[in-house]
């Protein structure tokens, strides 16, 4: 009896405890939200079934035009580039000497967010050296909103700062931070993913998630025929920019008779290649597209295992995907979410202490890497490794290219 | 024990019950209901999709499970023993990064590798096993600690991220397989890994140390008090345990490649394989294959959810589920067993037909 008393009062610590790691495992995504919704709770939403709730007609037609739109700047420095829109005036802040700078960091818990982190660093000491910037303290969210809050609010009263860059952990949980950040009277940067509130100086983002989806189905339906079966690859549900990328995706594929099924992966390697095994056994797959890029060098190993055809497939500007993409000759395209966005807030701190006005939204160039330019992309990119991103864009700064080729995580 | 006179192995042979009695009355243990249970599921699985039962098909579904029945054997150990191993989808997470980041691509580097790899783990098992026993902590908190401080060392080591995956003769051993086999097409190595451990577990577990992990795991006292070393018999299963996780993780490493996120809910997969199987949580039942076709059967049901179209979002509910309807299921068929409801009522009885002729007097013990 005693037994039987003790193996159910364990079991109970077990599940509980099943229900624990749920939400303290951390999934290496592209951008993650602290509360990352803990993967079941999110799929019961409605969320799931049709997308629709993240599908947003205006900015996909927005996004749409900006992919073909013509940017001011350089085209060899993509990321000062711009769209022509409203500017901010940032007079108020022209003066002299090196600023302190603060950042507010999401985290750097995926390959995408290191390799920016590291081309930061570098931009940082060429700054440095300028005088233009005295130092940059940064504190690292470790994917959680309530540290970020903290972080942000230890800035403002403590920090001494000329400056705050804030790469945002989740857009809701992060807007009244923002704000306060903001009613400091100092500028405000915000990069890669947004908040509710148009208060910072300058909003610092590639095109976004609707321009992948568009890019990357428009490949796959272009190269494949109606009625084919295309396997969508999904890290996790419940992020906007993620989301939207599906969102687009999905609706294109509706409309031109494609069938697809998506899945949440985590970006587990296993996980991927079981769901494409499975897939196989059921039926034929012609085409792989991903949300991000990590894991799919096992959606392909997968197709070799089975012994298939390889698939046409949308992977991502990561060097694992561009290797393999090259070696088995598959059809496929890179999208890419800048990665060479992570310079662009240090450039603007410079801009806006020199008084010169900056874009109050600034959108970047997001151009996929078609066949045609992957074997340049390969070639200047060479000795990388695996994790690195091709369009990173560091070419020009000090420390290149051993910094990001030994991957000195600072 | 096993210095028994041959007439008295002779009265046992003859006392027991016939093969065909014995195996049905298997069948109806928790731990033997699992292997029906699986071809139940299997049956299900090629319904649903007729081409999963072509030999190919199995075969790749045997050598990809294969990683998650050698950590439920290795959790079965623990378990058995009446403790706990949480920390072992963290050294899962631990030797794959490992076997990224040392390796690389220089071939030279895979045998020094894999033995650091060996010894890594049975450290992590060794400390577990040592903690928990001498220092009286419980194993659920000891591991739950192992389990966090190799999830921040794999933080720390790696920030989170991939890493490139290190060379293809290493990635062979989970990868590869023999190929041109007649009917299977190709007989993955983590099959035959799998054969190999679960083989060798079946015969330690007929061992006296099998014997005395289980009379431990029943009571841990009177274990003792016949003489046993308690502590170092746990620490060995910690041990085990810990050598199981790294030859998933080895396997693993081959079959998905270096990722933070490879072996994640590894622990409480084993631990739900281990349940379904028919062990008793808190130790002193089971079987050691009951726990492989626990692994088998969970896989099996998710696979069976997927072609029938459920979201594999669901899986941790079901997962859940499971853990406490077998544990349930479980705890009241053994009950009963205990009682000696079930083979008054259901059992021919063989009698015996002359009882022992004198009782205790055993002599030499």
């Amino acid at each position: 009896m005693r037994r039987s008393i003790q193996s159910k009062v364990t079991a109970v610590a077990a599940a509980a405890l099943l229900a624990l790691t749920a939400c303290t495992t951390d999934p290496s995504i592209e951008n993650p939200p602290a509360a990352e919704t803990e993967g079941g709770e999110a799929a019961a939403t409605p969320a799931e079934e049709g997308g629709d709730e993240w599908f947003d007609q205006a900015a996909f037609d927005e996004q749409s035009e900006q992919r073909s739109a013509s940017f001011t700047g350089d085209p060899e420095q993509p990321w000062l580039q711009y769209l022509e829109g409203e500017m901010t005036d940032t007079s108020e802040f022209a003066s002299e000497g090196a600023k302190k700078v603060c950042f507010a960091n999401a985290s750097i818990s995926n390959p995408w967010r290191q390799t920016g982190w590291i081309t930061m660093n570098q931009q940082l000491e060429v700054l440095v050296e300028q005088g233009v910037i005295s130092e940059m303290e940064t504190r690292d969210a470790q994917d959680d909103d309530n540290t970020q809050i903290a972080d942000i609010d230890y800035f403002i009263a403590e920090g001494d700062c000329d400056a705050f860059i804030i790469s945002p952990n989740s857009t809701a949980a992060m807007t009244p931070a923002v704000e306060r950040a903001c009613e400091t009277g100092k500028p405000v940067i915000v990069f890669d993913r947004g908040v509710e509130t148009d208060c910072a100086t300058t909003f610092i983002h590639p095109i976004g998630g609707f321009a992948w989806g568009i890019d990357t189905a428009e490949f796959l339906i272009d190269n494949l025929e109606e009625g084919d079966k295309v396997v969508a690859l999904r890290i996790l549900p419940g992020v906007d920019v993620l989301e939207q990328r599906w969102a687009a995706a999905e609706k294109i594929f509706e409309e031109n008779g494609i069938e697809a099924t998506d899945y949440f992966t985590g970006a587990d390697p296993t996980e991927i290649k079981k769901i494409i095994s499975d897939e196989l056994a059921t039926g034929d797959v012609q085409g792989v597209w991903m949300d991000a890029g990590d894991g799919a060098v096992a959606a392909i190993e997968a197709f070799e295992d089975a012994g298939k055809d390889y698939p046409v497939m949308t992977g991502e500007d990561e060097m694992s995907f561009l290797r393999k993409w090259e070696e088995t000759g598959l059809t496929g395209l890179a999208p890419v979410y800048s990665n060479f966005q992570w310079r662009t807030p240090l450039l603007a701190v410079e801009k806006i202490f020199a008084g010169e006005e900056v874009p109050k939204e600034w959108v970047l160039p997001q151009t996929p890497i078609p066949e045609e330019e992957r074997a340049d992309f390969l070639a200047s990119n060479e000795g990388m490794p695996d994790g690195h991103y091709a369009k990173f864009g560091g070419t020009d700064l000090p420390g290149y290219p051993e910094v990001w080729q030994e991957r000195q995580i600072p | 024990m096993s210095t028994l006179a041959p007439d008295r192995k002779a009265e046992l042979r003859r006392d027991r019950s016939p093969r065909k009695d014995r195996l049905l009355r298997g069948m109806r243990t928790p731990g033997g209901a699992v292997f029906l249970l699986l071809l139940a599921l299997l049956a299900a699985v090629i319904v649903v999709n007729p081409s999963f039962g072509e030999p190919g098909s199995l075969i790749r579904f045997i050598g990809r499970t294969a990683p998650i029945a050698i950590a439920a054997i290795g959790q079965y150990f623990v378990i058995v023993s009446g403790e706990f191993d949480l920390s072992m989808g963290s050294v899962v997470t631990a030797q794959v990064i490992i076997a990224g980041n040392l390796i690389g691509q220089d071939d030279a580097k895979v045998l020094p590798v894999l033995l650091l790899m060996l010894v890594f783990g049975a450290l992590i098992g060794l400390i577990n096993g040592l903690v928990t026993t001498l220092l009286k902590i419980p194993s659920f908190i000891v591991t739950l600690g192992m389990m966090l401080a190799l999830l921040g060392l794999v933080l720390y080591w790696t920030g989170g991220a991939a890493t490139g995956n290190p060379a293809d003769t290493f990635r062979q051993i989970g990868r590869g397989g023999i190929e041109n086999i007649p009917v299977l097409e190709i007989l993955p190595y983590p099959v035959l890994i799998l054969l190999a451990i679960a083989g060798g577990a079946f015969w330690l577990m007929r061992r006296p140390y099998g014997r005395t992990l289980v009379a431990v795991g029943d009571n841990a006292r009177a274990a003792a008090l016949t003489g046993a070393r308690v502590w170092w018999i746990r620490t060995r299963a910690f041990i085990l345990s810990s050598l199981a996780a790294t030859v998933a993780g080895i396997i693993l490493v081959g079959y998905a490649g270096v990722h933070p996120s490879v072996g994640r809910g590894y622990e409480f997969t084993a631990i739900t394989a281990v349940v379904l199987g028919g062990v008793v949580l808190g130790g002193g039942r089971g079987w050691v294959l009951s726990a492989a076709a626990g692994a088998f059967a969970l896989e099996m049901l998710f696979t069976l959810l997927n072609f029938a179209g459920v979201a594999s979002t669901w899986r941790d509910t079901v997962q859940g589920v499971i853990i406490v309807a077998a544990v349930a299921a479980g705890a009241r068929t053994w009950e009963r067993r205990r009682r000696g409801a079930s083979s008054a009522t259901h059992d021919k009885q063989t009698p015996i037909a002359q009882p022992p002729a004198v009782g205790t007097n055993e002599g030499g013990k």
